[in-house]
């Protein structure tokens, strides 16, 4: 084990490089640069085996990896904002084709106004492309998480691509220490890549052609029953994780100190890492409250979060909107708790454009909601310069 | 706080009880967010278990006013919001000070640490705030750590850093400098640290 400082995007190439990857297609974009210039790196120091592949568009990358992965590689690659949103017709192709491609996603604004700070908007959009979706909240947490998910991936019961969304700046573009274990750590726990199904010329199929609508239908069950056994296993895979490496981080929420809570807080990302000294301050006040920090947005953790709204009322904080409604985040918890709960759910929006939310925001908004001051649903913040 | 005796120097050595925060202005070029990198590899190894360096979100320019970040604790680090109240100012141009209001949140028993050929009193300030000064300008052309012909301040100034912050020692950021640079280049740099730490004139 070693102790590396670096940011978010350096510990990302650092921990795709350590899962081996057969190939990585890439192009960049302002805040995910530095990942692929950390990946390109690494071919020139050799500790990069593989396939790196400029290529000339965000699309181009994702049709790549979906070409390679078809072909039996391990692929991976990193994009943001505008890029995920160039893939988009892509991460469709790559979750329906069942094809175990990670990528990270640096969640950064979609312009314009031209903006290159944070929000979720990016990936939020991509939410029903079939892909599995986690929210990080650290650099240790990046580097754990991008290993997990090849062995996720490429799980015999999944086999579907993963995105991983981290922070722009906040955790792209921010140094802290990470524990790097022993590459033969991380070999032994992802073990050889035997893809589910490949391209051959000794073995010819064909996958993609035309289907009937009933062939069609049962390969959608397919994607969500995948989906369904992803909620089994993360929480299976973290624990295997945890047991040789140390870290662990949640399963598909992150509990922080909800015994006895009666007002547990709901939020992703950076602001979830934020909102624990929040929790911390107003508990040393005698506020009985706690946090859940939503890691995987596909698959949602319905049942997990049903369980919070049968203990405590809920506050979520969205760093994202779905314009014409609210949060997503605050429409799937209701959801969650739809005819089962009788909780108070309230939902703020925080943060978008890159608005800095430090914990003492996050402290109003719960105090707001706790006290009765607050809308069912409301923009945080706007009011201010 | 606590105090210590370092030859003819005596000072009043910044001690937080867990969370130390830090603010580098600097221009675009001359190396803040190296020097936040550089100096929390060095509490790191001097046994700060949560370390956190940044800059300032946002497009770079050369030459233009910049900020970079760094944070200290003995505990895993939670927050990822900006630094609004330092504990530590670290000034590397001085004549930022004409345009940015460094001493912004700085908290009453802060410290500025500013690259000058001034001494501590020749700032107003000073009357308020801890402030300490080394001209690390001077420092680095003597050694001769130029970049296109420019000194570059930002690792002679961290040799200024232990002398007003006891949570990172002098050994500890030149073992980052080493780290960071091999050869002749790294030793310029950790010679640099020992005059910057030797000369740094405080008024507390």
């Amino acid at each position: 084990m070693t102790i590396m400082i670096d940011t978010g995007n350096y510990i990302a190439a650092k921990a795709a490089v350590m899962a081996k990857p057969d190939v990585v297609p890439a192009y960049p974009i302002t805040p995910q640069t530095t990942l692929v210039e950390g990946i390109a790196n690494y071919v020139g120091t050799g500790e990069f085996k593989g396939e790196y592949i400029c290529v000339e568009s965000e699309h181009s990358a994702m049709c790549a990896c979906i070409g390679a992965s078809a072909a039996g590689s391990r692929t991976f690659t990193g994009t943001s904002s505008h890029g995920l949103l160039l893939m988009h017709e892509m991460l469709h192709w790559a979750a329906l084709a069942r094809l175990p491609v990670v990528m990270c996603n640096i969640n950064r604004v979609v312009g314009p106004g031209w903006n290159i700070w944070t929000d979720e908007n990016d990936s939020i959009s991509q939410r029903d492309t079939g892909w599995i979706q986690f929210y990080c909240s650290s650099n240790q947490e990046i580097f754990d998480t991008v290993i997990q998910a090849f062995k996720l991936a490429e799980h015999k019961n999944v086999g579907l691509p993963v995105m991983i969304s981290y922070n722009a700046f906040i955790l792209s573009h921010t140094s802290m220490p990470v524990e790097i274990p022993e590459q033969q750590v991380v070999d032994d726990f992802l073990g050889k890549y035997v893809p589910q199904w490949k391209l051959d010329v000794d073995n010819p199929i064909t996958f993609g052609n035309i289907i009937g609508p009933s062939d069609y239908y049962k390969v959608r069950r397919a994607m969500q029953d995948a989906q369904d056994n992803a909620k089994k296993l993360i929480p299976q895979i973290a624990k295997e994780w945890k047991q040789k490496s140390g870290f662990y981080h949640g399963d598909l929420l992150e509990l922080y100190k909800c015994n006895d809570a009666e007002y547990i807080l709901l939020a992703m990302g950076a602001i979830g890492a934020e909102s624990k000294v929040a929790i911390d301050e107003m508990q040393k006040k005698g506020i009985k409250i706690g946090l859940a920090r939503v890691r995987t947005f596909r698959p949602f953790p319905t049942e997990e979060i049903l369980k919070l709204g049968k203990q405590a009322d809920l506050i979520v904080i969205d760093r994202n909107i779905s314009i014409g409604l609210e949060g997503a985040l605050f429409t799937e918890v209701k959801a969650a708790l739809y005819g089962k709960s009788d909780a108070k759910v309230h939902g703020f929006i925080a943060g978008l454009g890159g608005k800095d939310v430090p914990y003492t925001d996050v402290e109003t908004i719960c105090k707001k909601a706790i006290d009765g001051k607050a809308k069912e649903y409301e923009w945080y913040g706007l009011e201010e310069a | 706080m606590c105090h210590f005796h370092f030859g003819a120097w005596e000072g009043t050595v910044m001690s937080s009880e867990s969370l130390v925060e830090i603010c580098l202005h600097g221009r675009g070029g001359q190396g803040a967010v190296t020097a936040a990198n550089l100096l929390v590899a060095a509490a790191l190894n001097d046994g700060n278990k949560g370390v956190q360096a940044f800059p300032f979100f946002g497009a770079e320019r050369r030459g233009a006013p910049l900020r970079a970040f760094a944070r200290i604790s003995d505990s895993v680090i939670h927050l990822r919001s900006e630094v609004y109240t330092p504990d530590l100012v670290i000034v590397l141009d001085e004549s930022i000070m004409d345009i940015v209001d460094v001493l912004k949140g700085l908290k009453n028993d802060g410290t500025v640490l500013i690259n000058t050929r001034k001494k501590p009193d020749d700032f107003d300030f000073s009357k308020k705030f801890n402030v300490a000064t080394v001209d690390a300008t001077g420092i680095a052309i003597k050694h001769g750590i130029l970049v296109g012909g420019m000194p570059v301040v930002n690792t002679p100034i961290l040799g200024s850093v232990p002398r007003v912050l006891d949570r990172v020692t002098l050994p500890s950021i030149q073992g980052a400098i080493k780290n960071k640079w091999k050869g002749g280049l790294a030793e310029i740099n950790v010679k640099a640290t020992k005059d910057a730490y030797e000369e740094v004139e405080v008024n507390f």
